[in-house]
């Protein structure tokens, strides 16, 4: 039997700082993780390494007053158990370990709600305009990411992930893609695409995230018991906004892997050129273009999705009979059918054919080339967090887009962790003994409870650490020491 | 191809006359609802879109 898919996102969000063209984007970065007014505490991630806050040092330009580049803080825990860092340039949110990709989506919408009160407050203290973009493009040559990761079983080959999986990833991009006016990377010219990261991806496998980025990312981290588990840290996928999107997304992922580990996949259904394919893909708003097969023959995205979908149904039946994946088949089998027949009907939970019917109607009525900057600004804006400017959230306002979670869900869960991970004993931590906490990584803290050594918690085992093996615990500890106390006990 | 065009081309491949005539009904109805999505978004819209599309640079992303 296949191990638990525990999952989560990472997300880089792009920054703008309005009135200074030539605002340093570390900088501001940091400025908007230091603004967030929410539980957390500021700690060093990752007991174990020199000091990685010093990627902040040396960005002298405009520091708005407000950040020593020496004692810049730019790594926190929030109180849902998520991490919110600068990335370089990018303020980034990694999600708390999910349960289940219904969980997951939620978490992952909690951190647009948790980079909007960052940059209201950035823009406060700063007098100017911070402005964050949950997307994956400049439009200028330039990405970055929104990452996905599940937990494997270190006894699953990873040459049979590598293989399974990229036909998969590439063929997935039809309802995972956000979006994207033009194309970048010397591709060919389009006037609309799919995605936004697909014209990046050059290579099969590699251990690359930032040049010649591979469909296939190799990263070897398990963030948990080495001998037991494997992460697999998806690059390919988009930034989404739409919530049935996000869960069709890290539904059908969770669900391939399930599936990979227990040998119910059929076919590997192997791709000829894979890399070619990707971009291809993304370039086909026809949903039509065959992509050849290695063993001979072709078959367009949608054709392979339906083949998955028909295995993975029958897969669900026999191994997993549970709501969340039920729910998720049914999405999945509509998606389907919809991209064969009428996908503008889609406009309601994919990004891309929101944008593409939204954008569609601006070449209508005020009669624009698709390379107007107004569609290009229109694109951009889609992603802006802000409730008020992000057309994506101007959208969900009127109704036009279904959403999985009500406002207060979301709400709730910035400042409460997932019940069913170790995220939960994270969260609660951060909200209960914030002055004992001096560091953190995903699968450790370590508290300052006086004495002489600092005291390491080490949380190995993704689904420990949950409500229902240390709520009451948590519950009865009066400090840090009486809990360490406790766990030792 | 407009939503209008899709609904017409839809339109002559059914048989019913009923369906018809709630099928048109339903897409009339989605285009005003995308032409107030426009007017709404036209509000909304960042000023100076070249300027703004310019200054948007995203270096050093994974």
């Amino acid at each position: 039997m296949a191990i638990h898919k525990v999952l989560g996102t990472e997300t880089e969000y792009g920054i703008v700082v309005r009135g200074d063209p030539g605002f340093n984007p570390a900088v501001a970065s940091s400025l908007v993780v230091n603004s967030y007014p929410g539980t957390r505490v500021k700690v060093q991630w990752s007991y174990e390494e020199e000091s990685p806050g010093r990627d902040a040092r040396g960005f002298g330009h405009d520091t708005y007053g407000l950040i020593d580049a020496e004692g810049a803080v730019v790594n926190s825990v929030l109180a849902n158990g998520a991490r919110l860092y600068v990335d370089h340039a990018h303020p980034e949110y990694s999600s708390p370990e999910s349960y289940d990709p219904l969980e997951a989506v939620l978490y992952d919408k909690a951190g647009e709600r948790v980079m909007h009160k960052a940059a209201v407050v950035a823009s406060e203290t700063s007098g100017r305009r911070v402005s964050l973009y949950k997307n994956n493009s400049d439009g200028k040559g330039n990405s970055y990411g929104a990452h996905e990761n599940y937990l494997l079983s270190r006894e699953t080959p990873f040459g049979d992930v590598i293989r399974y999986a990229i036909p998969f990833m590439v063929t997935r991009q039809i309802f995972t893609g956000a979006g994207k006016v033009g194309k970048e990377n010397d591709r060919p010219d389009v006037d609309f695409q799919i995605t936004q990261r697909a014209d990046f991806f050059e290579e099969q496998v590699g251990l690359e995230t930032t040049l010649k980025r591979p469909i296939i990312n190799t990263r070897d981290e398990p963030h948990g018991d080495p001998a037991q588990y494997r992460r697999l840290h998806v690059i390919i996928g988009d930034a989404n906004l739409s919530e049935v999107q996000m869960f069709l997304k890290l539904g059908t992922t969770a669900l391939m892997l399930a599936a990979l580990e227990d040998g119910a996949i059929p076919d590997p259904l192997d791709l000829s050129d894979p890399v070619e394919a990707c971009w291809q893909v993304s370039h086909d708003l026809s949903l039509r273009r065959p992509i050849q097969l290695d063993g001979g023959g072709s078959a367009t995205a949608l054709e392979l999705q339906a083949r998955y979908l028909e295995w993975f149904a029958k897969y669900v039946e026999k191994e997993l009979d549970e709501p969340v994946w039920n729910q998720l088949i049914e999405e999945w089998e509509r998606t389907l059918s919809l991209l064969e027949t009428e996908p503008m009907q889609l406009a309601d939970t994919l990004d891309w054919v929101a944008k593409k019917r939204l954008f569609e109607g601006y070449v209508a009525r005020d009669g624009l080339e698709w390379s107007n900057t107004k569609l290009r600004a229109l694109d951009l804006q889609y992603h802006d967090v802000d409730p008020e400017k992000g057309l994506y959230n101007r959208l969900v306002a009127r109704g036009a887009m279904r959403t999985l979670y009500t406002d207060q869900q979301v709400e709730d869960a910035v400042s409460t962790p997932p019940q069913r991970t170790r995220a939960y004993f994270r969260g609660r931590c951060v909200s209960e003994f914030a002055g004992s906490l001096v560091a953190a990584n995903w699968d450790s803290l370590v508290f300052d409870v006086g004495g002489s050594h600092l005291k390491r918690v080490p949380m190995m085992e993704p689904l420990k650490g949950d409500a229902e093996r240390v709520g009451a615990l948590l519950d009865e500890a009066e400090d840090a020491a009486d809990l360490l106390r406790r766990l030792e006990g | 191809m407009s939503d209008r065009e899709r609904s017409k081309s839809r339109d002559e491949s059914k048989d019913k006359p009923e369906e018809t005539a709630e099928v048109t009904a339903e897409s009339d109805t989605d285009l005003e609802a995308l032409d107030d999505l426009l007017d709404e978004i036209d509000e909304v819209l960042e000023e100076n879109a070249e300027e703004f599309v310019k200054n948007y640079v995203q270096k050093g992303g994974q």
